[in-house]
């Protein structure tokens, strides 16, 4: 237990560091830097109990995949990472979340703020149609008081080749984002959050409205990113789990409906040595 | 938190001021916005209450200058015209809404919608002048058909479209069902479409009824006006809008004080409608104009 | 098919077969008669105010719209001064409606918790509700000694001492009361469908900025105006149109005086109200020819505003309307 504690200390005092999870050590999987500390986190929307009471810690410049069935309560979990999951109606949370020791929960925490550093990639492609693809990757900028048409020229075209579109779409910079195919969207998508240069991109199902070939893409472009941000994904495909995570984390809603953490390990040993029954009945496909 | 230097901490206050100074300016807007409807309802009752007499509704008026007297010809008028208006104009709107939702889903349902939309924007008052041109210029008589029928042309598009809205609203299923029992398409609309959407039209008919019910310009060079109560429709005829039209622009202070109360009933009535329409469609219908 | 009469089954399908082609065809044609007299109004609305106001037009020629000499006793019949008037007190009202409009549409959207915000919605809709000549009785006696005893002064201690057109003396009735009661009766217009077009912003454009790190605000500019725009411009022109078409409130507030306002306190006309002013007491044929006249300009005018309003609404919402009552 000891040698995995995290490297990095919460500002909270007294807090047990000890996993809650009932699949065992479940919160801690490594002992390099920290980017997240996802500490105790609890998710409602309106009356409906989605997540419960859930902790992890999220290893800096590495894959982390959420896993489990629909209506395992992933998608929230990852929306209470920046607090994207508070801008729906009724929606709210409880618990903590530390960045570099920062809790984004604490009162004074501003989420325009926590979301400069932890940038969000939805399901669908959502690029704004009114602009065109270079001001797309643009958008966020400005938030960062960044004027100088050189400057953001500069971080377009360095956003956009980190994304692997450069390529693609540089003589049509001026051509309006929709313009574009769905994989390339959503690897627009990717560089406008790549952009304001956060250090956490989260991605909520990235791949489920993209067809094969567009997945590949995406999923080669998110083993690229990982060297330079922390990336954690929530996926409902196991393979694509497999194939570019370094940690999974399995959830799982129990007969109350309430999504909770179920096992959380390095992938390879969530794939082929699972310790809890549950995630090895859903990854040897037996449910979910 | 999370701010490294002076310059962006500067930057987020900025950012921080200027999105609650909006966010209060919009606040500020909806409430402003609210409060000439709050102004008129009280103001309304302040000089409406006192003149609102059992001798307003059931006496004609007294010959100008003479304070008292009612304005029955006014209400006996408003009611004969919109109750004439909607007896001319909600079939032919009820079969507009039926074409367009039964037959109009191509390109001459969309030129027709369209049609239907710009009539609901013609000016009431070259609505009236058109009926003056079309009846009451060629038998040189103002009379309260002339009126009921510029009513009707205000009355038909509004209830058109949204016949048009609820029957498309029922479920198609409902439909298939009838079809698949034998029943010929003019006897599943009839039968079936036509009452499952009836409550949706008949808030709609209501809706309408209270907008036709508040015109004065349509009426201004139809039905004229009357000093007496009548219930010919072929002689000019009094009407509720229009008699506070020219009590608001006349000389006397009682016919002010009755203007207001005149108001106070219209508007009550407007209210009381559309109060029903909510509770009956909830808030799929709303009052737009 | 459950037909068991005695003559057979057989015999009974040909029959229901013949006899529903024709009762189907007669329905069609009987809606399709009531959808045509639509085309009908609109046809003859044009045709009567043409071939009634045919001398007037044939007479004053072009001289008839851009005259601002409007004096029938002499026979001179400008009706420019009616149409400057119109477009001063609509495009005004059109101005200050679409702000406030528009604020309070994101304001309900964006904003306020929907157990506020649909009270305000529905008080906001009943103003449209409220007859136009009780506006015109409110305005009188109430919004026009306001106006004269609060807001005149501010005006003439401020703007007016800058710009000659916002001095003079405030009264009851004039310019001013006329652009205030238009707005207040255009606001709904332009509110409820600027409400329409906001609300059908997708929610992933507002999780795309808001992701990137924007505030509130940061993210109605970015990604919900500029969305939703095309949209509020259309309801902003159905309110231009509803604002121009305005007769009775107008009428009694507007001051009824046939010159081009030189003062925003001074009294003119519009287009519909010196239609409902004079018409009745019409000199003659050759006057009543010129109101007609004015009648016609000012349906093609809502028509020509109505028609560019509706495509882009039409557009935005590419015909899929939420149920409304226009």
């Amino acid at each position: 237990m000891s040698d995995r504690v995290p490297t990095m200390q919460p500002h909270g005092e007294g807090l047990d560091l000890r996993p809650r999870t009932n699949g065992g050590d479940a919160r801690s999987v490594t002992d390099k830097r920290l980017a997240l500390r996802v500490d105790h986190i609890s998710a409602w929307y309106g009356k409906k109990h989605a997540v419960g009471d859930v902790s992890l810690d999220i290893e800096a410049n590495s894959v982390t995949a959420l896993i489990g069935p629909s209506g395992c309560g992933k998608s929230t979990l990852i929306r209470t990472f920046n607090r994207m999951h508070e801008v729906a109606t009724g929606a709210r949370a409880e618990g903590h979340v530390y960045l570099e020791g920062e809790d984004i929960y604490a009162p004074g925490a501003d989420p325009t703020l926590v979301r400069q550093r932890i940038g969000m990639v939805f399901q669908k492609p959502n690029p704004f149609p009114t602009m065109s693809i270079a001001e797309n990757v643009a958008a966020g900028l400005r938030f960062m008081g960044i004027r100088s048409r050189s400057e953001i020229d500069g971080r377009v075209e360095h956003a956009l080749k980190a994304a692997a579109l450069w390529d693609e779409v540089k003589d049509d910079l001026k051509k309006p984002g929709m313009a574009l195919s769905g994989g390339q969207q959503q690897r627009l998508c990717i560089a406008r959050t790549i952009a304001v240069e956060p250090e956490v991109v989260l991605m909520d199902e990235p791949c489920s409205a993209l067809d094969p070939v567009a997945t590949l893409k995406v999923e080669d472009l998110m083993r690229t990113l990982a060297k330079d941000f922390t990336l954690v994904i929530v996926t409902h495909n196991m393979q694509q789990a497999a194939r570019v995570s370094d940690h999974t984390a399995f959830m799982l809603a129990g007969d109350d409906g309430v999504g909770r953490l179920v096992e959380y390990a390095p992938t390879e040993e969530i794939f082929t040595n699972p310790k809890d029954e549950r995630t090895e009945a859903y990854i040897t496909g037996r449910f979910g | 938190m999370m701010l490294t230097n002076a310059a962006s901490q500067a930057r987020f206050q900025r950012r921080k001021f200027v999105d609650r100074g909006m966010t209060a300016v919009m606040a500020l807007a909806a409430l402003l916005a609210v409060i000439p409807l709050v102004l008129i309802v009280f103001h309304l009752l302040v000089n409406g209450l006192g003149s609102l007499t059992p001798a307003l509704l059931i006496e004609d008026p007294n010959s100008p200058g003479r304070a008292g007297g009612g304005v029955r010809n006014a209400i006996t008028g408003s009611v004969v015209m919109v109750g004439l208006a909607l007896a001319i104009g909600a079939p032919v709107a009820i079969g507009c809404g039926v074409f367009l939702a039964e037959y109009g889903q191509n390109r001459l349902g969309t030129v027709l919608r369209f049609l239907v939309d710009v009539l609901a924007g013609m000016p009431s008052i070259t609505i009236g002048l058109f009926m003056y041109a079309l009846i009451v210029l060629p038998n040189k008589q103002f009379m309260a058909i002339a009126g009921a029928l510029a009513l009707a042309i205000i009355l038909l598009p509004i209830v058109a479209r949204i016949t048009e809205e609820m029957l498309l609203l029922v479920p198609r299923s409902l439909r298939e069902a009838a079809y698949a029992l034998g029943a010929p398409r003019w006897k599943t609309v009839l039968t079936i479409v036509l009452p499952t959407a009836l409550p949706g039209i008949v808030t709609g008919l209501m809706l309408a009824l209270s907008r036709i019910a508040g015109e004065a310009a349509p009426l201004l060079f139809t039905s004229l006006g009357n000093q007496f109560t009548s219930t010919d429709l072929l002689r000019p005829i009094d009407a509720l809008p229009s008699r506070i039209y020219s009590y608001a622009s006349g000389p006397f202070d009682y016919w002010h004080e009755q203007a207001w109360a005149m108001s106070l009933l219209l508007v009550l009535f407007i209210l009381l409608v559309s109060l029903a329409v909510r509770a009956i469609a909830g808030s799929k219908v709303t009052v737009r104009q | 098919m459950a037909v068991t009469k005695a003559d057979g089954p057989r015999a009974a399908r040909t029959v229901i077969t013949g006899g529903r082609h024709i009762a189907d065809t007669l329905f069609g044609g009987i809606t399709g008669g009531a959808a045509a007299v639509v085309l009908l109004i609109i046809i003859g609305l044009f045709y009567q105010l043409i071939y009634r106001s045919w001398s007037s037009i044939v007479d004053n020629g072009l001289g008839f719209i851009f005259g601002t000499v409007w004096n029938p006793s002499q026979g001179m019949y400008g009706a420019g001064v009616f149409i400057v008037g119109t477009a001063i007190t609509s495009v005004s009202a059109l101005i200050l409606a679409t702000i406030v409009a528009v604020l309070v549409a994101l304001y309900l959207v964006e904003i306020a918790p929907s157990w506020l915000a649909r009270p305000i919605g529905y008080m906001v809709e009943l103003l449209a509700a409220i007859p136009s000549v009780v506006y015109g009785l409110w305005g009188i006696y109430v919004l026009g000694p306001f106006l004269v005893n609060v807001v005149g002064p501010v005006i003439t201690n401020t703007l007016g001492l800058v710009i000659p057109f916002f001095s003079g003396t405030p009264r009851v009735t004039g310019l001013l009361p006329a652009i205030v009661v238009l707005t207040i009766m255009i606001v709904p217009t332009i509110m409820a469908i600027s409400r329409d077009v906001i609300g059908a912003v997708p929610g992933s454009q507002r999780e795309g900025i808001l992701a990137l790190g924007a505030t509130r605000w940061e993210m109605i500019q970015i990604a919900v105006i500029p969305y939703a725009r095309s949209g509020v411009i259309g309801g902003a022109i159905l309110g231009l149109a509803r604002a121009v078409g305005e007769t009775l409130a107008v009428t009694l507030v507007i001051g009824n005086r046939a010159a081009i306002a030189d003062s925003i306190f001074a009294p003119t006309y519009t287009m519909a109200s010196v239609i409902a002013n004079q018409f009745q007491e019409a000199d003659g044929p050759t006057h009543r020819a010129a109101l007609l006249e004015v009648a016609l300009v000012l349906l093609v005018m809502t028509f020509l505003i109505n028609v560019v309003a509706r495509l882009l609404v039409w557009r935005v919402t590419n015909g899929q309307r939420a149920v409304v009552v226009e």
